[in-house]
């Protein structure tokens, strides 16, 4: 692919509002994971809550929208000065030259869930829910298009937890079809009662915080995150560029990767193919790293495979949880700021060393030139992509 | 600078299509093509037998008439599923699955059924279609709401354009029972998939130019009063204008899509 230009990002997850607070847990290597506070549910696991998103206050003109997920996401795009770099977009390209391709797996499922418990005398939903601008998938593109002012293509990727890693391939297609000139990516995904219930029905949920490529890891924690870039077709200011995106399927199983990762080798070899880069041109490998045990085994195998075993690699979920459907956003922008900080962020909570994976794993914070990452985010539905982020040329 | 998009040229060579009154893309041709009245009857789904029995005994209808739709359009290109990449667009996943999940959960100590749960992802049907034909191919799952059809249009003609690849694009919407129903009133199932190709073979049935349109235009309507109340009341259905002038219908005015209330799709038929 040409190379795209990514003008302005920002992320917050439960390790913060915003890049900076995000790069000083990085640093700190500090996890923002704690055992489950949401709803006082009684599940015995960790997760990655956002402090906060219930008291933000939608802006005017989208109280239609109101939901967890779309707080989040409000929320999100008030950091590090997002709304104005996407404003100067607008007046530079046009509303309708933008375009809006985000990513998530529930949206705002909450808002449903909740409603089940006040039905009606007659079982029927209570007056004041509203389908389209909450629940339905489509509802968190809607929003951020209406928030931020943008008319261009608009749409929502659901493909699990690959969701909003497979957005930047949305955008730089229509940008390089000349469909648009510049597009707002990214995802949002909020806790809610179906995946922390969902997850644990199939035994993927750790008792304990969750623990990527440890010996006896056992699940994962699950997180909550909003995550936005601003890509366009050419800048005078990049804080970096999408160099390549690789995307497959496992064509497998719904719910465990493929024991050898031929999917996720396939997506890697994609990216690393479009990005026009060979396996050494890799710094970093941000990886999926959900720290189940199926999930790190195969994605161990899958990397050694396409990039032998010297690569410094970590998951990032030790500290943001798995933030599903925004989880390829949030790591795309760790890698963005493991570029800018040459900073090879650690892999939080291993404690001991899994004897059967070999990746060079990296379990405190290492300073060395990052020119370029790769990302990745695996999906239920066997849904793989990969990212290959860049530093300023 | 911009750069002005010319339009994206693409070739059917594949058309799926199961809905009220319309069995197959084969069956229902006449009626698109309006030499035949639409009579509607419930949508019939068949089942999946690409998939293997214990994956079929478990599919619910929105996998059910993914995999049928798609079977379809494949079959007519002659192509290898094992290699084709695919968008599937849909406005919502399982319906009753959803609901199954939402009515458990409303109860003081949730069980909740991992299989359930594993199929409530938006891609469970991408992912079904891929186990089904044991393919690596990237695939897509996406959501505009009431403009899934044309967000799925515009992402298949573009990778179709880019890649110099065929891709198989199923857009489909199956209802939601009550009480959910009352607050998404899809009427019935309804589902075509297109096969659409950078170059013309010899499969192929029609091409098409795809352009945006902020014109305001309003999108082209059904002659038939009957499909065009399915065109407006099911996302996927937003298609239908477009089948209808592939079946041969009469094009009163340029094809125009519903896609987002500002952006429609304009399609010129070769």
């Amino acid at each position: 692919m040409t190379p795209l230009a990514i003008t302005a990002s920002t992320l917050t997850s439960a390790l913060g509002a915003g890049r900076a607070a995000t790069l000083a847990a990085l640093r700190a290597q500090r996890t923002g994971l704690a055992p489950l506070r949401f709803e006082s549910l009684p599940l015995a696991t960790w997760t990655g809550e956002v402090d906060g998103v219930d008291d933000v206050a939608l802006p005017a003109g989208t109280a239609e929208f109101e939901c967890r997920n779309n707080r989040l996401a409000w929320l999100g795009l008030q950091q590090d000065g997002f709304r104005d770099a996407v404003e100067a977009a607008r007046a530079r390209w046009g509303a309708g030259r933008i375009g809006v391709f985000l990513g998530t797996s529930t949206s705002g499922l909450l808002e449903t869930e909740h409603a089940y418990r006040r039905r009606r005398p007659d079982g029927a939903l209570p007056d004041d829910f509203r389908y389209g601008p909450t629940q339905n998938t489509y509802s968190l593109g809607a929003f951020v298009a209406r928030a931020l002012g943008l008319t261009g293509p608009a749409w929502v990727v659901s493909t699990a937890c690959s969701s909003s890693a497979k957005v930047f391939g949305n955008a730089a297609r229509l940008i390089e079809a000349g469909l648009i000139d510049a597009a707002v990516v990214g995802g949002v995904d909020s806790l809610c009662l179906t995946t922390l219930y969902g997850f644990n029905s199939l035994e993927l949920l750790s008792g304990d915080i969750c623990r990527p490529w440890d010996a006896a890891r056992n699940g994962l924690s699950i997180g909550e995150a909003a995550a936005f870039a601003l890509v366009e077709r050419d800048t005078a200011a990049p804080q970096g560029w999408l160099l390549g995106v690789g995307e497959s399927n496992d064509g497998h199983h719904m719910s465990t990767p493929h024991p050898e990762g031929l999917g996720a080798i396939a997506a890697m070899r994609a990216a690393l193919a479009d990005a026009g880069l060979q396996a050494h041109d890799i710094d970093y490998i941000n990886l999926h790293g959900t720290a189940t045990p199926s999930n790190d085994a195969a994605e161990d195998h899958a990397v050694a495979q396409v990039f032998g075993t010297a690569t410094p690699c970590s998951s990032t979920k030790g500290a943001t949880g798995h933030t599903l459907g925004a989880a390829g956003g949030v790591e795309a922008l760790i890698a963005m700021l493991a570029i800018e900080n040459d900073l090879m962020p650690a892999g939080l909570n291993r404690r001991e060393p899994d004897p059967s994976l070999v990746l060079n794993y990296l379990t405190d914070n290492r300073t060395a030139p990052v020119r370029r990452v790769l990302s990745n985010s695996f999906g239920f539905g066997g849904s793989n992509a990969s990212l290959v982020l860049g530093g300023v040329r | 600078m911009t750069k002005e998009a010319t339009g994206l040229t693409l070739w059917v060579q594949g058309i799926g299509l199961v809905g009220p009154g319309l069995t197959s893309w084969a069956s229902a041709r006449e009626v698109l093509a309006g030499t035949r009245p639409h009579v509607s009857a419930p949508t019939v789904l068949a089942p999946p037998l690409r998939l293997p029995p214990a994956e079929r005994r478990r599919a619910g209808a929105a996998v059910k008439l993914a995999l049928a739709i798609a079977d379809e359009a494949v079959a007519q290109a002659g192509i290898d599923p094992a290699t084709l990449a695919t968008v599937f667009a849909s406005s919502s996943g399982e319906g009753i699955n959803c609901h199954a999940l939402c009515e458990t959960l409303a109860t003081p100590a949730p069980m909740v059924s991992p299989t359930r749960f594993t199929n409530s992802v938006h891609n469970a049907a991408a992912g079904c279609w891929h186990i089904a034909v044991a393919s690596r191919a990237a695939s897509t799952s996406l959501c505009a709401h009431d403009g899934s059809f044309g967000a799925g249009l515009l992402e298949a003609a573009t990778s179709v354009r880019l890649s110099g690849e065929p891709m198989l694009l199923v857009a489909s919407d199956s209802p939601y029972p009550e009480p959910l129903h009352a607050t998404r009133p899809l009427p019935d199932h309804f589902g075509c998939a297109l096969l659409l190709a950078p170059a013309p073979n010899a499969h192929t049935l029609a091409s098409f130019t795809l352009t945006l349109d902020t014109s305001g235009d309003a999108a082209t309507a059904c002659d038939s009063a009957s499909l065009d109340a399915l065109r407006r009341a099911i996302p996927a259905a937003a298609a239908l204008p477009l089948l209808a002038a592939l079946a041969g219908a009469p094009l009163h005015a340029p094809l125009v899509i519903d896609y987002l209330p500002q952006l429609r799709l304009r399609i010129a038929l070769a």
